[in-house]
C-alpha cells in the first residue's frame, strides 16, 4: 500500500485544482462504499517514492454536520500526511479547520492557495510569522498558475506531526484572532467590475434573464461538441466496425441469435439506429449517442461549478425547488437530463438527502424529455403548429411541479434548507475541467456502460422471444380503452424502453389524429424511462426505491393520460 | 435585535445572537457566520426564497428558516 497524502481544505478555494497540480492521468473518482459520496484519487511520485493523493469534499471543521463531512473525517483518518489547503482571503475562517487537524496528531503542510486573489483584493500575511506561529511549513500557492506548487512538493518532507492541546470552540476563536492580528494586514481594494457582475447574477431581476441566456448558450455548446464528436469521431469509427459486424451477421445467419446480437437488417444493411441488435445498437446507443454528449455536458458542468456560476444558479432556482422537496442544485439534473437522462439521474447525488434525490429522479423519469426525444416531438409535431408541442412541454412542465409538490408532501425524510457558500468568480482552470471531466466520463464507462448493455441485452431476448409482444397483447385493451389510442402504439411504448425517440418517430404511421398523438406523446415521455436511464435509476437509489418511483411513473402516466383524453378526444 | 430576514437588501447589522442547538450555530460559526461580524443582505429572492448575505467580502446563500434564527442589532443604514 502506497502511503497516503490526503488534502484537506474548506470547500471553493482551489483544492482540486491543487489535486491536478500534484497527480498525472491516473486519477479516478471513487465512491465511498454505501454512501452516494465521492472523492478523487491520484497518484504523485517524489524523490523516486510513490504517493497516493486523495481528495475528499471540502470541509469547514472536523465536525461532521453532513454525510459528505463524515466522509471527509474517516478518509482523514487513514492518512499518513495532510496538505491542509488554506484560502488566504478568507483566513480567519480556514484556521479554524487547520486548528482541528493540528489536533490529530499526523505530520502536516500548508499550503495557503489563492494568494494573489488575495493580494489584489489588499490582504497581506506574513507568511513567516504564520509558520512561525503555526510551527508548521507554511507555502504561499496559486494553483491556477501553478506559482508556489514546486516549492510545496519540495518541502512535503518538512511536515510536522504537533502533539497540541485540544481547544474547545471558544479557546480556538481566541487564537484565530490572536494570530490573525499578528499576521494579517487587510486594506480593502474594491473589484468594481466583479462585484457588479456577482450581485447582477444572483438578484432575481438580472439574475434571472442571465440564467436563461447562460443555460441557453450551454446547451448550444453541448450540441455543438457533441454532434463534432459524432461526425468525426464516432461515426467514423463505427463506420469502420459496420465491415466487420456485416461479417458476423452473414456468418451467424437468420434466427434467434442473429435476432438478438445483429437484429434486424433494414434493407439488407445494419441500422445502427432501427437494428435493434446487441452488438449493433445496443453498442451505438450508448458509445455512439450517448457518450458524446456525455463528455461534452460534464465539460460545461466543469466549467460552470468552476467558475462559481452554479452555487449562483441553486440560489435562484432554490425557491421553487425546495417547494418540490429538493433545493436549488435540484436544478443540476434537470439541466444535464434535458440532454441525456443518463447523466441527468446521476448527477441526483448532488442533492444530500435519500428523499431529495428520490424526488429528484423520478421527477426526471416523468418530465424531462431528452435532447432526442424532443427532437422527434419538435419533428412529429411541427407540422401540425406549435400550439401543439406547447401543449406536450407545457403539461410536463405543469406535471414537474405538481408532481413534485404532492412527492415533497408524502416522500418520508428530510429535505434541508438551501445553506451555501458563493464562492467569487474565477476564471475556470482548463486542467482540473479537462480531469474532472475525464474522470467522470472514466466512471460512466466503468460503472454506468456495463449495466446500459446488460439492459439492452435482457430487452433484446424479452423481444426476441415474443415477451414483449404478449405483453402488448395484454395492455392493448388499456390502450384502446383507457387512452383512446390504437392498440399499435403499445408497440411504440415498448420500444421506449430502448429508444425514446425512435417510439416517438413509430407513433406517426398509426394514422391517429393529433390529439390522440399528443397523448401517445405525453405518455411516452412519462410512463418509464429509458433502459439506460432505468439501470442508473437501480444504481442510484437501489431497487426498491426504483421500483417505487417506476409505479409512480406508471400511475402518473394512467392518470394523465385519461385526462388528456377527455380534453382532447 | 431582530431577525436577519427584517433587513432590507442593502442594510447592514452586526450579529448578536444565533438561535439554535450547539450543532447548528457551530455550523454556521465555522462558515463564517458568528456573532460579533457585520452582515450585509445582497438579495433576497421572492416567493420565501433564499437570502444572500455579505459578511467579511464572502457571500453565503442562507434558506429562509435559517436567516430567520439569526439575529442581529440595529441595522445600519449607510451602504
Amino acid at each position: 500500500m502506497l502511503p497516503k497524502i490526503i488534502l484537506m481544505g474548506n470547500p471553493n478555494i482551489g483544492k482540486s485544482a491543487i489535486f491536478s497540480r500534484l497527480t498525472g492521468a491516473n486519477v479516478v473518482i471513487s465512491n465511498y462504499p454505501g454512501t452516494t459520496v465521492d472523492f478523487t484519487k491520484g497518484k504523485m511520485r517524489l524523490e523516486g517514492e510513490r504517493f497516493e493523493i486523495i481528495d475528499p469534499p471540502g470541509v469547514y471543521s472536523l465536525r461532521p454536520f453532513s454525510k459528505a463531512e463524515e466522509i471527509a473525517v474517516k478518509i482523514l483518518r487513514k492518512g499518513d500526511l495532510i496538505i491542509n489547503i488554506v484560502d488566504a482571503t478568507n483566513l480567519e475562517r480556514s484556521l479554524f479547520l487547520t486548528l482541528d487537524l493540528l489536533e490529530k496528531g499526523k505530520p502536516i503542510i500548508i499550503a495557503l492557495n489563492l494568494w494573489d486573489e488575495a493580494k489584489h483584493t489588499g490582504i497581506e500575511i506574513d507568511v513567516k510569522k504564520i509558520e512561525e506561529l503555526l510551527k508548521v511549513p507554511v507555502v504561499p500557492t496559486v494553483a491556477i498558475t501553478g506559482e508556489g506548487i514546486k516549492k510545496l512538493v519540495s518541502r512535503i518532507k518538512e511536515a510536522k506531526s504537533l502533539k497540541i492541546r485540544h481547544l474547545n470552540e471558544k479557546e480556538k476563536w481566541a487564537k484565530i484572532g490572536e494570530i490573525i492580528k499578528k499576521v494579517q494586514k487587510v486594506k480593502h481594494r474594491h473589484h468594481a467590475l466583479r462585484e457588479r457582475l456577482a450581485e447582477a447574477t444572483v438578484k432575481p431581476a438580472t439574475g434571472i434573464p442571465i440564467a436563461l441566456i447562460i443555460i441557453a448558450l450551454s446547451f448550444w455548446v453541448v450540441r455543438f461538441i457533441g454532434e463534432n464528436l459524432i461526425g468525426y469521431i464516432f461515426e467514423p469509427l463505427f463506420g469502420f466496425y459496420s465491415s466487420l459486424i456485416m461479417k458476423v451477421s452473414n456468418w451467424l445467419g437468420p434466427g434467434f441469435l442473429h435476432n438478438v446480437f445483429i437484429g434486424k437488417l433494414i434493407e439488407g444493411e445494419i441500422d445502427y439506429v432501427e437494428s435493434m441488435g446487441i452488438l449493433t445498437t445496443g453498442l451505438f446507443v450508448p458509445f455512439g449517442m450517448v457518450l458524446p454528449y456525455i463528455i461534452a455536458f460534464y465539460l460545461i458542468l466543469g466549467i460552470l461549478e468552476d467558475s462559481g456560476y452554479l452555487p449562483r444558479l441553486a440560489t435562484l432556482t432554490d425557491n421553487i425547488f425546495h417547494k418540490l422537496g429538493m433545493h436549488g442544485y435540484g436544478i443540476v439534473p434537470v439541466f444535464l437530463g434535458l440532454g441525456c437522462n443518463v447523466p441527468g439521474a446521476l448527477s441526483s447525488r448532488i442533492l444530500e438527502t435519500r428523499k431529495q434525490r428520490f424526488i429528484s429522479a423520478t421527477l426526471l423519469g416523468i418530465a424531462v424529455p431528452c435532447m432526442a426525444q424532443i427532437a422527434m416531438i419538435f419533428g412529429i409535431l411541427g407540422s401540425y403548429g406549435l400550439s401543439y408541442i406547447f401543449i406536450v412541454f407545457g403539461t410536463l412542465f405543469i406535471l414537474y411541479i405538481v408532481a413534485g409538490f404532492i412527492l415533497n408532501k408524502f416522500v418520508k425524510g428530510e429535505s434541508p434548507e438551501i445553506f451555501l457558500e458563493i464562492p467569487p468568480y474565477r476564471k475556470p482552470f482548463l486542467k482540473t475541467v479537462l480531469k474532472k471531466t475525464w474522470m467522470r466520463v472514466r466512471w460512466f464507462l466503468t460503472e454506468a456502460i456495463p449495466w446500459l448493455f446488460l439492459g439492452v441485452l435482457l430487452v433484446n431476448i424479452l423481444y426476441a422471444i415474443g415477451f414483449l409482444e404478449w405483453i402488448g397483447n395484454i395492455f392493448a385493451p388499456l390502450m384502446e380503452g383507457w387512452f383512446g389510442l390504437p392498440k399499435e402504439a403499445t408497440t411504440a411504448l415498448l420500444i421506449g424502453f430502448l429508444r425514446k425517440d425512435l417510439a416517438v418517430g413509430m407513433l406517426l404511421p398509426l394514422g391517429m389524429t393529433i390529439g390522440q398523438l399528443v397523448i401517445a406523446v405525453i405518455i411516452l415521455a412519462i410512463y418509464f424511462p429509458c433502459v439506460a436511464t432505468f439501470v442508473v435509476l437501480i444504481k442510484e437509489l437501489g431497487i426498491k426505491d426504483t421500483i417505487k418511483s417506476t409505479l409512480i411513473m406508471l400511475a402518473i402516466a394512467l392518470i394523465v393520460g385519461g385526462i388528456m383524453r377527455l380534453i382532447l378526444i | 435585535m431582530e431577525s436577519l430576514t427584517n433587513l432590507q437588501n442593502g442594510e447592514k447589522g452586526k450579529i448578536v445572537k444565533l438561535e439554535g442547538g450547539y450543532t447548528f450555530r457551530l455550523k454556521l460559526r465555522v462558515m463564517g457566520i458568528r456573532e460579533g461580524k457585520v452582515v450585509k443582505v445582497i438579495t433576497t429572492q421572492p416567493f420565501y426564497g433564499p437570502i444572500v448575505v455579505e459578511i467579511a467580502g464572502r457571500q453565503t446563500t442562507l434558506g429562509r428558516g435559517i436567516a430567520e434564527r439569526i439575529l442581529v442589532g440595529k441595522p445600519q443604514k449607510n451602504k
